[in-house]
């Protein structure tokens, strides 16, 4: 585990659905605890750790959730408008080009210029050397990324960057991006998945195309939502033996518990698959039984993810 | 309340869209072998299903030509005499050049804009060009009118209302106008942008690279003998999705974020006056099947049939879990009701197994075309 959180920078990836969120700040507030300054990056205006936090939206702003934990939720054109501030010659210039119409329209209609954006943020948030003045310095970089299908594309943009403008800043930009993002010593991925049959073979799409297209080194699968093996297969023929004998509430709990158990099963024979397919160690996290997931259902998850 | 099959009467278009993750692509797929065991000719329109999924229907990897799908499987599993289903994987990619092979007024033209590098990349990484191709697909089968009902599986957007915004956000791309005076930042683009543009132009040549320029002005230029073809088909496929033979269904799951999010996509449909048939919410846990009589004692009872305290409590112990979450599901499904009103929601429970087949399809029909009191009785009676 140590190696996974030695990392700078930490993408956590995944179908749509598969609570690729809270394992992202499930793995914050596991590194946070470790007393490692650690921020996890939202992207797409998700708001999803001050939700959980039960904190107003923190928007673009490193905002601290717990003792060592902040938050970001990056939006692109604020991020424009910050790299431009920093990098013209004068800062009066930077800000009137970003309050520019034409810049608006640029944003709006270079593909993949968000994406751009929105990953340089995540690079100058897991630098050393930040480019913002007086910024905070941070032991570990967590991106909740953008479901896969997009998600790709979203990590691939340094790369298609440098070689769609084959000169000038934009491409050294994203050369230095595309080659942080690409050392295993810095950066590393997560993937999350299901124990489905889908999620499970995306998973192992997404470990192939992140190492081989993206060049990104996956460290770690995680299978989560794993059902408890509460009854053993002898108990379970014991509960279908009273099945019939009993009434109501006692009925309703042996159905609960065969189907729960059958359930469980099939989950093993996934996390059967998934170990088969990917070549990356997977670590197991449960399905929490809780109407709405809170910080006491997330710390379980960070005495896991660890 | 009505099922799938009074819903989609007399409708010839059926659009699922909700966010990832909440079994779209199965639900598509049920309701196409649903209608045609009704005696339907149906095609699904399907983005990326599993593998699995792909191979009962006998599907190839990729492919945007439909096959017939080979129902007979089903003889035994509920089908009616099944009729025609058929099913197409989309690929956006060849959607998207044979959309330029139409509008482009020459081979030159085609060939510079399949060419560019700027259009490879905004072909294959264009957020939302997946979404307007399925929208594209879709238009030309309605067209052709081959088919009794086409359902239209939305791709997976992290955000479900992309792609209600996709066809126009492509569009103004492509017009680029503000784009254009950029490339030429004499003329008409300074009286535009007054003084101080070239002050930011040669700021934007020096961020960018003269490369990059230029690569988006050859795009521009190709593109410009096409854009009116591309507001005309856009504004044609807007039509399709405000007719009223088409049905929006929204597909989400029981949890608080996708709930939350099947109601923003509700109200967004209506205030765009696009034709709402109502939700469907996969893997429910219904009340009914972990219902308790008032004032029993069940780890008692459980423990006394049993004779073992161990296994009892644990018996127990997961029907009450199973009850947190049902209650949960009620909670979020009577909010969506209430935000609804009249439009129904449709249930499916979480079934024990996965479904990637289509006897496990015409599982799942069971619900998605029964009516709501016979939902309550199959799902009590698991």
């Amino acid at each position: 585990m140590m190696e996974l959180l030695d990392k700078r920078l930490l993408f956590v990836t995944g179908k749509g659905g598969v609570g690729k969120s809270t394992v992202a700040l499930a793995l914050g507030l596991a590194a946070s605890e470790r007393g490692m300054r650690t921020i996890v990056c939202e992207v797409g205006l998700q708001e999803h750790a001050s939700r959980v936090f039960r904190r107003a939206e923190v928007g673009f702003h490193e905002v601290e959730m717990r003792e060592n934990l902040w938050t970001i939720s990056i939006d692109p054109d604020r991020a424009l408008r910050e790299y431009l501030t920093i990098q013209a010659p004068v800062r009066a210039m930077g800000e009137m080009v970003s309050r520019s119409r034409v810049f608006t329209y640029l944003t709006a209609a270079t593909p993949g210029l968000k994406e751009l954006l929105t990953i340089g943020k995540i690079w100058e948030l897991a630098q050393l050397d930040r480019k913002v003045r007086k910024a905070r310095k941070y032991d570990l970089v967590l991106v909740d990324a953008p479901a896969t299908g997009h998600g790709i594309g979203f990590m691939q943009t340094p790369r298609t960057f440098a070689s769609i403008a084959r000169v000038g800043p934009i491409h050294a930009q994203a050369e230095a991006i595309g080659a942080f993002i690409t050392d295993a010593k810095q950066t590393g991925a997560a993937i999350v998945s299901l124990p489905e049959e889908m999620a499970v073979n995306e998973s192992e799409l997404l470990e192939r195309e992140l190492t081989e297209e993206v060049g990104v080194a996956v460290d770690r699968v995680y299978m989560n939502g794993m059902y408890p093996e509460r009854i053993s297969d002898d108990e379970a023929e014991r509960l279908r033996g009273v099945s019939d004998s009993v009434e109501g509430g006692a009925r309703s709990a042996v159905r609960a518990a065969l189907s729960e158990r059958r359930r469980a099963t099939a989950h093993r024979a996934q996390l059967a698959r998934l170990e088969e397919l990917v070549r990356t160690p997977v670590e197991t996290l449960p399905f929490i039984f809780e109407p709405q997931l809170g910080v006491a259902g997330l710390e379980r998850l960070a005495a896991e993810v660890a | 309340m009505a099922g799938v099959a009074d819903l989609l009467e007399g409708k010839k278009v059926c659009i699922c869209a909700g966010s990832g993750g909440v079994g779209k692509t199965t639900t598509s797929a049920a309701i196409a072998a649903g209608m045609a065991a009704r005696g339907k000719k149906v095609a699904v329109l399907t983005i990326d299903p599993a593998k699995r999924l792909a191979d009962s229907l006998g599907l190839p990897e990729l492919g945007n030509v439909e096959r017939r799908v080979d129902t007979t499987a089903l003889e035994n599993g509920g089908g009616e005499g099944s009729d025609e289903l058929w099913a197409m994987m989309l690929d956006a990619k060849a959607t998207f050049d044979e959309v330029i092979a139409k509008h482009a007024p020459d081979e030159e033209t085609r060939d510079r804009i399949l060419e560019n590098r700027i259009y490879k990349q905004l072909s294959n990484a264009l957020a939302g060009s997946q979404e307007y191709m399925a929208m594209e697909r879709l238009f030309e089968l309605h067209q052709e009118d081959r088919y009794d009902l086409l359902v239209l599986d939305t791709p997976p957007t992290r955000n479900a209302l992309d792609f209600l915004d996709a066809p126009r956000r492509l569009t103004q791309f492509i017009e680029g106008r503000s784009l254009q005076v950029f490339m030429r930042p004499t003329g008409l683009g300074m009286k535009l942008f007054g003084r101080g543009t070239s002050m930011m132009f040669s700021i934007l040549r020096r961020l960018t690279g003269v490369d990059l320029l230029e690569d988006i002005s050859e795009f521009f230029q190709a593109f410009s003998g096409m854009v009116g073809g591309f507001q005309e088909r856009a504004k044609r496929v807007n039509e399709l999705l405000a007719d009223r033979h088409t049905a929006f269904l929204v597909v989400c799951g029981p949890q608080g974020e996708p709930i939350e999010e099947a109601v923003y996509f509700h109200r967004k449909l209506v205030e765009a006056k696009l034709p709402f048939e109502g939700v469907v919410v996969n893997k429910v846990h219904f009340e009914s099947e972990y219902e308790i009589a008032p004032e029993e004692d069940v780890v008692g009872e459980l423990i006394e049939a049993l004779g073992d305290v161990d296994l009892g409590t644990r018996a127990a112990a997961s029907l009450a879990d199973h009850r947190a979450l049902a209650r949960r599901d009620r909670r979020n499904i009577e909010r969506l009701r209430a935000e609804l009103r009249a439009r129904p929601v449709i249930q499916v429970p979480y079934l024990d197994e996965d479904v990637h087949d289509l006897p496990g399809l015409m599982e799942i029909n069971r619900y998605l075309f029964a009516t709501e009191p016979e939902r309550e009785l199959l799902a009590a009676s698991r």
